[in-house]
Order: structure tokens, then sequence, then C-alpha cells
């Protein structure tokens, strides 16, 4: 197993630490629902996934490509609307 | 083109934690999440047009169909079920990865790390799912909000979980059939998800949706490291790495909330407390000394005041009473009175979720303050109007031992001149307990739903 992988793994986790304490309690359900779109990144995999050879596999993916879109669009967009709502006089 | 794909990849990663940091202000956080859906377009239409040997028409319908199912939900959800559809798109993103590690499985993985990681990732993923439309359950009244608990839980999941590790150990093995072991293992994940979260109460499910946000994001790190077992190094790079952002982000917030509510994580899952809304076991106590007011009385202590701090609860969400409050608090504004509004963390039902239903209301974010802002404030404040909280205002948390708040942080209101506590009835709050608050001797109550009371509020102010 490759070393370099956990490498990422962990300092992914402390930048993620790092710039989501920055985040103020104001905006912690956009920050909730923008992620969530980023978790979508398994999207990218589930493309992938949909050339497993046979009917299963195929299937397998495309259902991983239809949650994860529902969860990128939707949470970008719902994200977008609630952002759109704060504003300052 | 490889290194094309590569290259894509990056400049999402790049812009998804640009983007979550332009999140740290109200004023760039839209910027910044228009950068982060441009990285996730970059992302996916490189792997779409780079990716050779891709079923075209299955992947574009099943974006199409997925696009308009989310594009729906987004679009009509109203702010008050916000935690419902964090907690729906939740169990999505955990599917999804759950789906494309057992797609890697069915491709015939054997080594030692492959199967570890598609196992995690199926367990993760497949609990989220479960675990995410029972929260959704709980929160839309679906399922019970009371505890679920029986003997011998604790011991069942734990059961659960060795079982599939040992299903787990079989596989690679080969001692038996491999389909049927991992059959078993997604199984037990979905009933192990509906496990984790029937015996948390519906006051928890805040710290229960932060986690499983949390898990959504471990789960997508974890499909990123199958993916990595099979060869497709950059695109598993860059599951790991928008993973662990997410499960960072998760943590985060659960702990926040879990501080909020002065619980630990493990007390939250295991304790099964709270939820119980009846509002009967309510302890005896000493009798109050209530001093009921009408609106008429209460314009002019208002009138008399220059600094007025607001301190919403779900209540005055479930009165839709958001847009009364703004009326009152620019009508006091216009008569040079100072406004500001206290949000305590556990105010919403879900972690800011307070914040954005008052900015829906068009209330300036500026004047929403967080617990340590807004507390030294009380004490040169002339009135505390508490409008549908309770827990979070009740002193028992400072002073007594005994009491199931005890060492809750609280919004000082008692600080203030005046405290002002509007509510329906006598009933005690989310967790069960008579306030003390309601009979000292600054408090004064106004008996009434929310919005009736604004609206009565705001028109014998302008008759003053």
């Amino acid at each position: 197993m490759d070393i370099g992988v956990i490498t990422i793994f962990v300092l992914a986790i402390f930048v993620g630490f790092e710039i989501i304490t920055k985040v103020p309690p104001t905006l912690h359900t956009p920050l909730m629902s923008g992620s969530n779109a980023i978790s979508g990144i398994a999207i990218i995999g589930a493309i992938l996934a949909t050339v497993v050879d046979g009917d299963i596999g195929m299937w397998l993916g495309f259902a991983a490509v239809l949650f994860a879109m529902v969860n990128v669009v939707g949470g970008f967009l719902v994200t977008d609307r609630m952002l759109k709502m704060f504003k300052r006089k | 083109m490889e290194k094309f794909v590569d290259i894509a990849y990056l400049i999402a990663a790049v812009s998804f934690i640009y983007g979550l940091k332009m999140l740290s202000h109200p004023k760039t956080a839209r910027n910044g999440n228009m950068i982060a859906s441009l990285g996730m377009l970059i992302a996916i239409v490189a792997t779409v047009f780079l990716g050779t040997n891709l079923d075209l028409t299955m992947i574009v319908s099943a974006m199409v169909i997925g696009s308009i199912i989310g594009a729906f939900f987004a679009v009509r959800v109203e702010m008050t079920q916000m935690p419902q559809l964090v907690a729906i798109f939740n169990g999505f993103g955990g599917g999804a990865s759950a789906l494309v590690a057992s797609a890697e499985f069915l491709q015939g993985a054997d080594t030692v790390f492959a199967i570890t990681a598609i196992t995690l990732s199926v367990l993760i993923g497949t609990l989220t799912f479960t675990g995410s439309f029972i929260a959704f359950g709980k929160l839309q009244g679906i399922v019970t909000t009371k505890p679920v608990t029986f003997p011998g839980q604790q011991l069942l999941n734990a059961l659960l979980a060795i079982i599939m590790f040992a299903c787990a150990y079989m596989i690679l093995q080969n001692s038996a059939d491999g389909m049927i072991l991992f059959y078993i293992i997604l199984g037990l994940s979905a009933l192990l998800g509906i496990l984790l979260v029937i015996p948390i109460g519906g006051a928890d499910m805040p710290v229960v949706i932060s986690l499983l946000n949390s898990y959504s994001g471990i789960a997508a790190a974890m499909t990123g490291f199958v993916l990595v077992s099979t060869g497709e190094n950059s695109a598993g790079n860059a599951l790991i790495i928008c993973g662990s952002l997410v499960g960072a982000s998760g943590m985060i917030l659960t702990q926040i909330m879990c501080k909020g509510m002065n619980r630990s994580l493990a007390n939250v899952i295991f304790g099964a407390v709270g939820g119980d809304d009846s509002g009967s076991t309510g302890g005896e106590g000493q009798q109050l000394n209530i001093k009921s007011y009408s609106t008429e009385e209460a314009a002019m202590i208002f009138d008399a005041a220059e600094k007025i701090i607001v301190v919403p609860g779900y209540g005055l969400a479930v009165a839709q009473a958001q847009h009364a409050v703004r009326e009152v608090a620019e009508f006091l504004e216009g008569k040079g009175k100072n406004v500001l509004y206290a949000i305590h963390p556990v105010a919403g039902r879900m972690p800011g979720h307070m914040n954005v239903l008052l900015a829906e209301a068009n209330i300036s974010y500026d004047q929403l303050k967080d617990l340590d802002e807004i507390n030294p404030e009380f004490e040169d404040c002339d009135v505390a109007l508490v409008l549908g909280a309770n827990d979070v205002v009740n002193p028992a948390a400072r002073t007594e031992t005994g009491s199931p708040i005890y060492g809750m942080p609280i919004l000082n209101v008692d600080k203030a001149r005046t405290v002002m506590v509007n509510k329906r009835s006598m009933n005690a709050g989310f967790a069960g307990i008579q306030n003390e608050l309601f009979g000292y001797d600054n408090t004064i109550m106004i008996f009434g739903d929310a919005k009736d009371m604004l609206t009565q509020l705001l028109s014998d102010l302008k008759e003053l």
C-alpha cells in the first residue's frame, strides 16, 4: 500500500479543520449543505464505476451517479438560495 | 490525456478549499459557493469527456434524473425544513459512496488494502444512508422523536460490527462465497445505521445530522481509497481530499453542537435522553411568582428602552413569526433604539439554522450575535425579549448541579434590566424542566402565540 495516499488523507483533514474553524456560526447551515455538495465528488468514482463489467455493476454505477448528482446539484443550489438571503443593511 | 484529468481534479480540490475559505464571511460566501460548484463542474466534465469506454447515454441520463430531483428539492424546500433536506442529501452522498465501492467489489477486488477500503466504505456509506433516512423521519415526525431503546442495544451494535469485519476477513481468506459475505456486510451496515439513530431523541437531532454529515465525507474518503486500490489514482486522491474536508467539517459542527448542550458525543449517541416533548415531566419545584403583562404594558417598557436584545427560539420559527419580529425591530430602530439578536448554538434544529431563518426574514446578519459575543451585552441591556426559547435561557444551567441541563452554556438574559418572555403556555421546555427565570423579579410574561403577540405589540407601539 502506498503511504502517499495516507499522507494526502491526513493533510487534507488538517486543511479541513483549519478552514472550517474560521467559518462563523451564522453560516453553519450553508456550510453544511455546501460541504454536502462537495461530498458529492463521489460522482467521479461513480462515473468510472459504470464501466464495470456485467449488468449489476453497471446499474450500481447508474444509481451511484444519480445519487451523487442529487447531492451535487441540490447541495450547491440550496446553499446558494440560503446565502442569497444573508444581507446587511 | 490522463494528465488533463489529473489537473482537472487538482483544480477542483483547490476550488473546494478556496470556496470553503470564502464561507468565512457572509459577504464572500455566495461567491465561494459558486467557485466550489465550478470546481465540481470541471471535475465532472473532465471525467466524462476524457474517460474511456464510457456509456455516455446512461451516464447523462442518470445525471439528468439526479439533477432534476436535487434541484426540485433545493428550490422547493422551506427554510424550516432545511434539517430534513440536509439529512436526505447526507443519505444520498453516503449511498453514492457505498454504491461505488460495491461496484468495485463486483469488479473483483482481492487485495487486503482493497477489501479493507471497500468494507469501510460500504459500512460507513450504507449506515449514513439508512441513518439519514431515520433522522429525516424523526425530524419530519414520521418516525417517533422519542428515543427507541431496548436492553442489549449497544451489545447488538458491537456484535453487528464484529460480524461484518469477520465477513471481510473471510472474503480475503476465500473461505466462503464472497458475494454472500458481501451482501451480509451490506445488510448489516444498513441495519446498523437504523439502530444507531433510533435511540436518539428529537432534541439531539442537530448533533446527529452533523455527525451524519461527517460520515458522508468519511465515506467519500474511504471510496477514494477503494479507487486508489484499483489503480484509479487521481480520482481516488480527489475523493480522499474532498471527503476529508467534509469529514472534518461535520466533526467540528458535531463538537460545537455537543458543547452547546454540554453533552459528550458518547452521551448523545448512547445516552438516550431528551426528545420527550410532552412537557408533562416538569419538576414540581417551588411555586413561581409569575407576572403576566399585556402587550400594551410591554409597549410602554419598550418605549423607555434603549438597548433591546431579542432571543429567538425554535418556537418562534414554528409560529412563523420571524417577519413579525423584524417589523417590531425596525419600528424600534426607527425610534433610535439599538436592537440585537442573541443566537444560541442550539436555537434551531441544526447548526446555524436560526440564523438562516432570520436572514430569510430580511434581518441584517451583523445584528445576529452568537453566545460569546452577546453575553457581555446583557449587562447594560434594557429589555431582553425571549421568544419561544426556554432551556437556553434557564439559569438552572449555571447553579443547579442536579438539573439535566446543568453546565449547558446559556444566554444570560436574567442580567438584563427587564426580561420579557413570550410563551404559549407555562409548559416546560424540550428538556422537560421548569424554568425559574419566569419567576424572577425582573421577568414579565406575555402569553400567547408569538406572531399574534408581536403584531399586537407593534400596533400598541405605534399608538404610543
